[in-house]
């Protein structure tokens, strides 16, 4: 046997029994997963606020995690959304293999047409008998390649108004008719993919919320998407301000008095959106994010483009240079292990992704300044 | 005072260019070619330099060239800003404003006649004004007698040249590309290639020495980064037109989102800003073409204003693309990895401004 079979080897037996595996699922079964989830579902009904004591016992330990960058669609947006609206049935189902990384989960919600304007997307899903057929064109799909599961925002009543004529799925991306194919992005690499849908059955059963109510439930999914980019609870220095900020200290010859200046300058934007950050995650506690999750996003998106920016510059000669161009498709993009060129150019889509910056200015504006509407519908 | 609209003939110029550039090179072939892993486009160069006369426009007719102007050779830089089009027209640039202060050399008429390629071995983020020559005008390549050691990083267009003009031991020198080993980078810029450079005894030719090589070196830095300029408000004035047309036609919320005020908004603030670098690029080309006393702090304000102009220009373009702004099938990467390369390229506009407060005597504290 050639050393690359027995890897092989290895790697399959490795899947089988993976240990990792074995333990999450006995995490989450011992309410250890997400403390303020029900009990049975993960959690033990505490305040979200405790987790942390949780998480730095185990990491104390040496303990595998559930790897959360790679399911970031999973816990930040399907998760919430299937607590709030799925049925005990599809609880049961669904979270555990989603938390343990099991399943992984996309989000089907953008189309070429609907973007800002979701709400107005085309996909449509049509009634036979117990299932629905569903066809259309999803597009900019993150992770799409890997996961198995999808959330799915579909068209089940083109005559209603276009907020009521839509309803949410889950969809099973192993179903025939699902097509993925990889989007390259400005990086170089493809994160995420264009997705045919072409007559794709769905059982019913798989339907989260009731028929025309997939906005609402959508809008859950929204906010939690919003929350879970940029609000975590981190320390100071944490992402990329940190890596400047390192940068500045190892590296006197980066250093000169402008740069300085501005250094200071998004060090106090970043710590006071960190605290924001924070302060919010202390209001969530106990309820569900509102229109004060697009701030912490808005902010995120901003700073995370304005220091990578900065960053890149800062490095002069090494800014010049970029990692690798081939198209890959990378796992979860660990940001710090990248160059600052990666790093400026990924961030660009910041202000895009779960919603860009002008359409969360609207939202603040509107929904907590109670601004009257730019547009209606 | 220097003139700041552009003449009748520098808008010939500009048509002629543009119609070149449009129709050999739009953004799809420089696509290709990067795909292609063959980014520079040595017939499109071949059409602008030798046929059109681009290379040897600040060039006296006495010496080999158009005898037009650093004016007009700013013209060029903004199509080809506007274009990305990957040809060494910058490094060629910087070396005619080299040789422009040296003796005459065969070297300068064959570069105005686009006969060869040739550029500055000195790397791109080397800043403005950074040592002149006095002593070693380049820390990392030696001079033993009549040859050159040592090596060059991130070179731009080094890797289209036949002759590299080396600072080394407080001389300018003329070395043969062939007797060096290049080697290509993986750039953030792929429209603008840079490379490595390795001399081992490389044999090399005295262009100048002493106080000429200085003003040489700074004739050519000078001039680069006031072409540099241009070439920013090329990207910036087609970043501009681009992403006006497309918020014209995407709709969303059933209008387009270019009714949209927070797009308006934007977008004519861009244009102010754009407004503002064609003015600051073109006293500064002005400056340059006269001899201008204030052609250093020119040359420093159009780095300072126009690099962050670009990059913001860019940035803009992808945003209001949305998600299309964001993949490889979109021109708007182009625009933003040559917009940020350039804002490094001769320095950071953090280090013009404070290259600008020394020059306009503003002293920092204590
Ligand atoms: C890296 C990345 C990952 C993504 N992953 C996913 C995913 O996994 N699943 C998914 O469903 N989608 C995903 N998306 C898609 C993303 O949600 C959309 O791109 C985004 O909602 C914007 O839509 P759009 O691209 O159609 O842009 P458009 O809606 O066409 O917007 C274009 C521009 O117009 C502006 N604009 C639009 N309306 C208004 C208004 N009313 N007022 C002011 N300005 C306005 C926008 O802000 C933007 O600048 C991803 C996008 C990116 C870049």
């Amino acid at each position: 046997m050639r050393a690359d079979e027995l890897a092989a080897r290895t790697r399959e037996f490795l899947s089988a029994y993976d240990p990792a595996t074995d333990f999450l699922r006995a995490r989450f079964d011992a309410g250890l997963a997400w403390v303020h989830y029900p009990r049975g579902l993960g959690g033990l009904d505490l305040p979200r606020a405790l987790q942390p004591v949780v998480d730095e016992v185990l990491a104390a330990a040496g303990a595998p995690d559930n790897d959360p960058l790679r399911i970031t669609v999973g816990l930040g947006m399907a998760a919430p959304t299937i607590l709030r609206h799925g049925t005990d049935e599809q609880r049961r189902r669904w979270l555990r293999p989603l938390w343990t990384g099991e399943e992984l989960w996309c989000q089907l919600f953008s189309e070429p047409g609907a973007g800002s304007d979701l709400a107005s997307l085309t996909t449509r899903a049509v009634r036979h008998g117990d299932d629905w057929l569903v066809s259309g064109q999803k597009v900019w799909t993150s992770t799409a390649h890997e996961a198995r599961w999808a959330i799915l925002l579909a068209r089940t009543d083109p005559a209603a108004p276009k907020h009521d004529g839509l309803t949410f799925f889950a969809c099973d991306m192993t179903a025939p008719g699902v097509d993925v194919r990889p989007l390259r992005q400005l990086t170089g690499e493809a994160e995420f993919n264009e997705v045919f849908l072409d007559e794709v059955r769905i059982p019913d059963a798989d339907r989260i919320g009731g028929i025309g109510q997939g906005w609402q439930v959508a809008r859950t999914t929204l906010m939690n998407e919003r929350v879970a980019i940029g609000g975590a609870p981190v320390p100071r220095e944490h992402g990329m301000i940190g890596i400047v900020a390192r940068a500045w200290r190892e590296r006197p010859s980066v250093r000169t008095a402008g740069a300085r200046d501005e250094l200071m300058r998004l060090w106090v934007a970043a710590e006071a959106a960190r605290l924001s950050a924070r302060r919010l995650g202390e209001q969530l506690a106990a309820g569900q994010p509102g229109a004060e999750g697009s701030a912490v996003k808005y902010a995120f998106a901003l700073l995370n483009q304005e220091i990578s920016g900065f960053g890149l510059e800062l490095l002069g000669e090494e800014g010049l240079r970029y990692d690798d161009w081939t198209m890959r498709r990378p796992p979860a993009v660990d940001w710090a292990l990248r160059t600052p060129g990666y790093r400026y150019l990924r961030a660009r889509a910041n202000s895009i992704e779960g919603g860009t910056s002008e359409i969360l200015c609207n939202i603040i504006a509107e929904r907590v300044l109670g601004l009257p509407r730019e547009v209606t519908g | 005072m220097t003139a700041l609209l552009y003449t009748e003939t520098e808008e010939d110029l500009r048509a002629t260019v543009r119609k070149v550039l449009t129709g050999r090179s739009p953004w799809q072939a420089v696509l290709a070619r990067i795909d292609g892993g063959e980014p520079y486009d040595a017939g499109l160069w071949h059409t602008l330099a030798a046929e059109i006369g681009c290379a040897g426009l600040p060039v006296p007719a006495g010496r080999g060239g158009a005898g037009a102007g650093w004016r007009e050779a700013a013209v060029v830089a903004e199509e080809l800003g506007r274009s990305v089009a990957p040809v060494p027209y910058l490094g060629c640039a910087q070396a005619v404003a080299a040789l422009l202060a040296c003796d005459d050399t065969e070297l300068l008429r064959r570069l105005s006649d686009g006969d060869l390629v040739a550029t500055l071995a000195v790397p791109l983020s080397t800043p403005l004004g950074a040592a002149p020559p006095a002593g070693a005008l380049s820390p990392t390549v030696r001079a033993d007698g009549d040859t050159l050691t040592g090596t060059v990083t991130s070179v731009l267009d080094a890797l289209p040249a036949d002759v590299l003009i080396v600072p080394a031991g407080g001389s300018l020198w003329q070395v043969a590309a062939a007797d060096a080993r290049i080697t290509a980078v993986t750039s953030l810029d792929q429209t603008r290639p840079l490379a490595d450079i390795s001399f081992d005894a490389a044999p090399a030719v005295r262009l100048a020495t002493g106080a000429p090589a200085g003003r040489a070196w700074t004739a050519a830095r000078t001039a680069g980064a006031v072409l540099l300029a241009a070439e920013q408000l090329g990207i910036a004035d087609r970043c501009l037109e681009t992403t006006v047309a497309y918020v014209k036609q995407r709709h969303q919320f059933g209008r387009p989102i270019g009714s949209f005020q927070a797009v308006k908004h934007r977008l004519a603030q861009l244009w102010v800003q754009i407004t503002q670098a064609r003015a600051v690029a073109r006293h500064a080309a002005g400056c340059l073409t006269t001899g201008d006393p204030d052609t250093p702090v020119a040359a420093h304000l159009a780095q300072a204003h126009c690099a962050d102009v670009a990059v913001r220009a860019a940035q803009d373009c992808v945003q209001l693309h949305g998600g299309i702004g964001f993949t490889w099938e979109h021109p708007a990467h182009l625009y933003l990895k040559r917009a940020k390369s350039d804002a490094i390229a001769f320095g950071t506009p953090a280090r013009h401004r404070d290259a600008l407060a020394a020059l306009l005597h503003l002293p920092g504290p204590g």
